[in-house]
């Protein structure tokens, strides 16, 4: 397992090349000049050009490109145009915030995704199941940014349970009782995706009802619910696994609008700045980390499935 | 008393708001200690039958439209669900058809064992396990203390039926029923399963109720034999009278397409047709329309049970037509 994980790692490499690359070429295609923007409208023609030289912009292409990538290699992922600090420390500052929001979101997942999917399967066809259904195609449906509103609306605002926005860290004062924060905007980041685990749950367990071991399983008379847990549920976790993943990578960039709507210091906001500020190193540092981040989840799939799965072998 | 004595069982297919007959008001009885075998075409009702006396019918659109199915002595079919489960693994356990597909592919087979035991007999883990190691002696698995940390998916078809065989035998069933338990396998592993069955019956004790689409695996091994045409039992009696005084035509030609093992033919005589679907009414006996020998009332009228020899049951209303 580990032999593979290594392998699985070195793999990586050339991915992750073509993926600067693509970045690299990608951010420069949004139209405006950094230099420009960063100078405001009062800035002469003069001092633009001196600026523009000062961050290299005036190199070719393929000259920035290569220096950006030397410099990573040692570590540097350059500096910020506009916060004139080191990339790293720039991410570092938004990452605490959006790491505690993407597992405090994939919390929720779990927690509301998969009882409410393995009772909508145990109860297939029931009123539960119509409602369960129900439920899953609304929280699916009511876009984010508006379900964000109205849970501030009605729970900050109107309730007074949860702040409505911002986020202090968890290491300053109040601890981790900071997280409350995070309440309202990691329920509504999760509200979709749990329902997308709510559907899949149900549909893979009725798949896995149908299998022939689960015949034997009742031929031994256990307790329907133990057969519905420990022989169809465990059985649908294999498929269920991989979404697992991919909903958890996905939350990176899923989080830009609720960040937006609760003001809170995540990435997502991170970058959507960056690109209103042509700030080209930290937005190719932080899409750079964000495709490492997906091939390590991915990998970190592999491996569960591995797990689950018996039958699975890791060469 | 009979161990298992099913009377006027009827199940249907529910389909698009109809319920389309499947068996149609079956009786047959199992004594302690004998060997019972089914035997029909596939989509006989032969499966279905035993599902419901395993009570495995629920959550699938088949409906029990009538009958009863007592089990020493008690109906099976108003029993609470969690009385029944008792039952069921316990005191009456089923062999399946498919051993790829019927073990539990995550588990390991030796805990899938310990399950049912533990289920059923007030054991710790250990003594289950020590359990789960003589049964899968009992059944021939070799190596036992290695496999019982096998997946399914590491072991043959013989040996996962062996490993079905062990599950239920586990907690020494009354009524074994094993549903075409060779009829995946190998001809060579039939073989040495059935000959485990047997075995394991005599050293047991229980009833076995054989179902299968073989005349040749049922001949081997049963006791009795009733053969199933569309949900109907249309011939019942001791394997040695059935073979030796065969009076329905179904079951003739069940015979005669079995290919002779003492010489070589060029042609194996085939019953002509096939199995009529479901939705179908056939007015009369149910085989006329394939029958060499259908007369005028076979058309008509549905042929009733009786006794053609003493304990030899038919249905038909021209039996041993081909001798005149």
């Amino acid at each position: 397992m580990l032999g593979y994980a290594l392998d699985r790692l070195l793999t990586l490499v050339p991915t992750l090349l073509a993926a600067s690359l693509l970045v690299f070429l990608f951010v420069r295609l949004i139209p405006g000049d950094p230099a420009a923007i960063l100078l405001g409208d009062a800035a002469t023609p003069e001092q633009v050009a001196a600026l523009t030289r000062e961050l290299g912009l005036d190199q070719p292409l393929w000259k920035q490109y290569f220096l950006w990538l030397g410099n990573i290699l040692e570590g540097d992922f350059g500096t910020s145009i506009f916060f004139g600090k080191p990339v790293l420390a720039v991410i570092a500052d938004s990452a605490e915030t959006s790491i505690l929001l993407a597992v405090t979101t994939m919390g929720w997942i779990v927690l509301i995704g998969v009882p409410i999917g393995i009772l909508a399967a145990v109860r297939q066809g029931s009123w539960i199941d119509q409602a369960t259904s129900g439920l899953a195609m609304l929280m699916a449906s009511v876009p984010t940014f508006w379900l964000g509103l109205y849970f501030i609306l009605v729970f900050a605002v109107g309730l007074g349970w949860f702040p409505s926005s911002g986020f202090p860290s968890i290491t300053g004062e109040g601890g981790l009782l900071n997280l409350r924060y995070l309440v309202l905007p990691s329920l509504t980041l999760a509200a979709p995706n749990a329902a997308l685990i709510i559907r899949l749950v149900r549909a893979s367990m009725l798949d896995v009802s149908r299998e022939d071991h689960v015949r034997t399983a009742r031929a031994k008379g256990l307790h329907p619910l133990r057969v519905a847990i420990k022989h169809i549920f465990r059985n649908a976790l294999i498929a269920v696994a991989g979404a697992f993943g991919f909903t958890f990578a996905a939350l990176v960039s899923e989080a830009v609008v609720t960040e937006t709507v609760f003001s809170l210091p995540g990435v997502g906001r991170l970058v959507v700045q960056s690109i209103l500020r042509r700030d080209y190193p930290v937005i190719q540092g932080v899409i750079l980390i964000v495709v490492v981040f997906y091939m390590f989840v991915n990998l970190l799939v592999d491996l569960a499935y591995a797990r689950l799965d018996p039958r699975v072998s890791l060469k | 008393m009979a161990l298992l004595e099913v009377r006027d069982l009827g199940l249907a297919i529910a389909a698009g708001g109809r319920l389309l007959p499947v068996v149609r008001g079956i009786s047959f009885a199992v004594e302690e200690n004998e060997t019972l075998g089914i035997v029909g075409e596939s989509g006989c009702g032969k499966s279905l039958t035993a599902l419901a006396i395993m009570g495995l019918l629920e959550d699938t659109a088949i409906r029990i439209t009538g009958g009863s199915i007592r089990f020493e002595g008690r109906e099976l079919l108003t029993m609470a669900p969690a009385e029944r489960r008792a039952l069921m693994g316990n005191r009456m356990a089923i062999v399946f058809q498919e051993p790829m597909t019927s073990l539990n592919p995550v588990y390991r087979v030796g805990d899938q064992i310990v399950e049912v035991l533990r289920q059923h007999r007030d054991l710790s883990t250990s003594e289950a396990r020590e359990r789960t190691l003589r049964l899968l002696e009992m059944v021939q698995v070799p190596e036992p203390e290695q496999r019982v940390h096998s997946y399914p998916h590491q072991l043959s078809g013989g040996q996962r039926q062996r490993v079905m065989i062990a599950m239920a035998i586990a907690c020494d069933p009354r009524l074994l029923i094993a549903d075409e338990p060779t009829t995946a396998l190998d001809v060579t592993v039939q073989k040495e399963i059935l000959e485990l069955l047997q075995d394991l019956q005599k050293r047991m004790g229980s009833a076995i109720v054989l179902i299968s689409h073989d005349l040749g695996v049922i001949a081997e091994t049963c006791d009795r034999v009733a053969v199933m045409y569309r949900g109907t039992i249309v011939e019942e009696a001791t394997a040695g009278e059935l073979f030796a005084n065969v009076a329905h035509p179904y079951t003739r030609g069940l015979l005669a397409s079995i290919p002779p093992a003492d010489r070589d033919v060029e042609w194996l005589e085939a019953i002509p047709g096939r199995v009529p679907a479901v939705d179908q009414e056939i007015p009369g006996c149910a085989f006329h329309p394939r029958c060499p020998f259908v007369r005028d009332l076979c058309r008509t009228a549905r042929p009733e049970g009786r006794d053609f020899a003493p304990g030899h049951s038919i249905r038909c209303h021209f039996p041993r037509e081909w001798r005149t």
